[in-house]
């Protein structure tokens, strides 16, 4: 099961390692890791989304995680009420016949809100061969918008990794 | 202080020279960690070492992951290279922060000088509070030069560490019912009770529900082993009783001890009809390899005293102390006694002639758990051994610090000729700073723990397990200190007082049964109650 985590941290070096290194010791890998200042310039948040194997093990690196001394609090959003979204763009090779098509695509990506609101997605780039799309939203939807693009030249996808926040 | 100079903490040994602070100078770094971690466990206090960069710090790993493992105090300072060359594979440089990240408690890199009175004040802080361990400063030789202005800061506040040590009052009272209740109790209790100081408190809650005390390795000298409520350690090399009581008790009361595999044995067989109510000051040794059932974060000492405030009424437990009775008149702890220079008895013979009141270190294998089983440990921070990292070459170095740390007590260090071999050029340390440490030899001419699985599960197949050795009684001479040979039974206790007589450092060379086993054995993996040997 994927968990989101969210960890509040002191806003030094080596922290980042250290919270890596909990998962790496056990030969988890990290789904995907955000770390940025928060309202506070002392207190970086660190938002972890990882694939548990085993929900024992889960828990024992949170566990692990509050011990680390630069580490302020753990909680794990899966079980709670909370809002998260990613960003992603994706550049697109098009041409003539599929560039009016995939422009639909976006503008009833945009149109259509989320469960927990109005998603993103707009055209931010334009070249003669290329476009690239710029994607907010939820997990499920992003995951759909990807597969909505199978019959078209995906060149490359950058995700930013969720972010979260509880309601 | 104990360690060993170098290039890049020059500015460091300087300061040294003419300062009042007592510097002892091993002859390896892996002594100064480990003569650190020694004389924690004996003071209570931090023990502090101090090497170059480089090979410097690495050498210091071992010992840094050893107190890691052990939960000693310990800071631990590595020179480093100039700041800006960090990353530079710069001569003699290392990532130490990055090596030492997962065995320490916390580690600090120092690029500001201005943050060094505030990192070391922090550093011991850490090191000494809560589930103690070591903490690494890696101080680069430039900081080291750098000048400020020195204001000592008079309080530590780390926001994102506060150590629970209050147990939760509502789970305390659920232990106290329990406690009151039960028919078949066991106080399993480890490190943490040492570490806490709350050998007086587990005392009288043990007289007070008159339930039995089994202990952990490190939990050795918490509770007295001539005591009749005591079992001894349990485990793999465990006696037969405290195991059979693990087995069949209907509640077991574990404080400062973390269930590691070599006490629970096989995990899903571990006392099968007990309730478990865990008290640990570190929330995750709780619930991480048994199933819990009421857990207790909190400090031992705390912990014990409310407990012993909330139980109103004792329980009748004089059926379970019979039969107790009866597993320790059947199985008891058993070594042939015959003519031949066994190594138990030769521990026995130390417990004799020092009345129980020595400071025991040990090497690991063999030497380490007869010294478990055949010394009647009775006092609190006199047992020095490497636990959960099984460090052979720890005890000797580790008996220097013990001994630096208590000057007036009789250091052992009871070793076999494999470990001692891994630190025994801080002979020269021991002679050279007059800490009359005595080394026990239980030489066996083999690696015998290896040798003893060899036997018994390796088909006899002694593969790298003799060992020649040198002549360890010229060897103490040429390093200046008293070695002896005793190949004889009757020459042990006259021996052992002479080596206590003598105001130097002794090595007693003991010849003894090449193949003894420890028993009994628990087979790793196996259930409790699955033990090999050992039987009267």
């Amino acid at each position: 099961m994927k968990h989101t985590i969210s960890i509040l941290v002191e806003n030094r070096f080596g922290v980042l390692a250290r919270v890596a290194g909990l998962f790496s010791a056990r030969g988890y890998n990290i789904d995907s890791l955000t770390v940025s200042e928060t309202q506070d310039k002392t207190i970086s948040r660190m938002t972890v989304v990882v694939n548990a194997e085993d929900e024992k093990i889960l828990e024992q690196i949170k566990k692990q995680l509050n011990k680390l001394i630069d580490i302020i609090t753990v909680v794990d959003y899966t079980k709670k009420e909370y809002i998260e979204r990613e960003l992603v763009f994706i550049k697109i090779a098009v041409d003539k016949k599929s560039l009016p098509v995939i422009k639909k695509m976006v503008d009833k990506a945009g149109k259509i809100g989320s469960a927990s609101g109005l998603a993103v997605a707009r055209i931010l780039d334009k070249k003669n061969d290329s476009i690239i799309v710029e994607l907010v939203d939820d997990q499920e939807r992003i995951k759909n918008f990807l597969a909505g693009l199978k019959d078209f030249k995906v060149v490359e996808v950058v995700r930013s990794g969720r972010i979260a926040i509880a309601k | 202080m104990f360690g060993y100079p170098g290039g890049v903490v020059l500015p460091i040994f300087d300061v040294l020279y003419d300062s009042k602070l007592k510097f002892i100078l091993t002859r390896h770094e892996q002594g100064a960690a480990h003569a650190a971690d020694g004389y924690a466990r004996v003071t209570g206090k931090v023990g502090v070492c101090l090497s170059t960069s480089g090979p410097g710090a690495t050498n210091l790993v071992t010992g840094i992951a050893n107190a890691y493992m052990d939960s000693i105090p310990m800071v631990a300072i590595t020179g480093q290279v100039k700041t800006f060359l960090i990353g530079n594979d710069a001569f003699q440089e290392s990532d130490v922060t990055g090596i030492t990240r997962s065995i320490t408690k916390h580690n600090y890199l120092v690029k500001d000088v201005t943050e060094l009175a505030r990192t070391i004040r922090e550093a011991f802080y850490i090191a000494s509070t809560g589930r103690p361990g070591p903490v690494v400063i890696d101080l680069p030789v430039d900081v080291q030069q750098a000048k400020t202005e020195f204001i000592w800061p008079e309080k530590v506040e780390i926001r994102s560490y506060q150590p629970t040590v209050e147990g939760h009052t509502g789970q305390i009272k659920k232990a106290a019912k329990l406690l009151e209740r039960s028919s078949r109790p066991v106080i399993y209790v480890g490190g943490g009770i040492i570490t806490s100081d709350a050998s007086p408190e587990l005392m009288t809650l043990a007289k007070k529900i008159q339930a039995p005390v089994t202990m952990t390795f490190m939990g050795l000298g918490s509770f007295p082993m001539t005591d009749p409520l005591c079992l001894g350690m349990l485990g793999m090399h465990g006696t037969a009783y405290a195991n059979h009581a693990i087995m069949e008790s209907d509640l077991i009361l574990a404080v400062g001890a973390r269930f590691d595999d070599r006490v629970t044995g096989r995990i899903d067989a571990f006392a099968p009809h007990a309730k478990i109510v865990h008290v640990d000051i570190d929330p995750t040794s709780i619930s991480k390899n048994i199933r819990v059932d009421v857990p207790i974060v909190g400090d031992a000492k705390k912990v014990l005293s409310e407990l012993l405030r909330l139980i109103k009424k004792s329980p009748d437990t004089s059926k379970w102390l019979h039969t107790i009775e009866k597993w320790k008149e059947d199985h008891p702890l058993f070594y042939k006694k015959d003519d031949l220079l066994r190594p138990q008895y030769v521990i026995e013979q130390i417990y004799e002639a020092t009345k129980g009141e020595a400071v025991i270190a040990t090497e690991v294998g063999q030497n380490q758990m007869w010294a478990c089983q055949w010394y009647k440990h009775g006092i609190p921070r006199h047992w020095i051994s490497s636990g959960g990292l099984g460090t052979m070459g720890f005890g000797f170095p580790a008996a220097i610090g013990a001994q630096v740390g208590a000057p007036g007590k009789i250091v052992f260090d009871i070793a076999g000729d494999g470990s001692i071999q891994m630190n025994i050029q801080e002979l020269a340390t021991a002679v050279n700073n007059k800490l009359p440490v005595k080394i026990a030899i239980l030489n066996n001419g083999y690696l015998g723990m290896v040798r003893q699985w060899q036997e018994l599960f390796y088909k006899k197949r002694y593969s790298s397990t003799p060992l020649k050795n040198p002549d360890f009684v010229k060897l103490a001479e040429a390093y200046g200190a008293k070695g002896m040979r005793i190949t004889k039974k009757e020459d042990v206790a006259a021996a052992i007082k002479e080596a206590i007589a003598t105001p130097n450092v002794v090595v007693m060379d003991f010849v003894v049964e090449p193949e003894e086993n420890v028993y009994p054995m628990v087979p790793a993996g196996e259930a409790l109650n699955r033990m090999l040997g050992g039987m009267a």
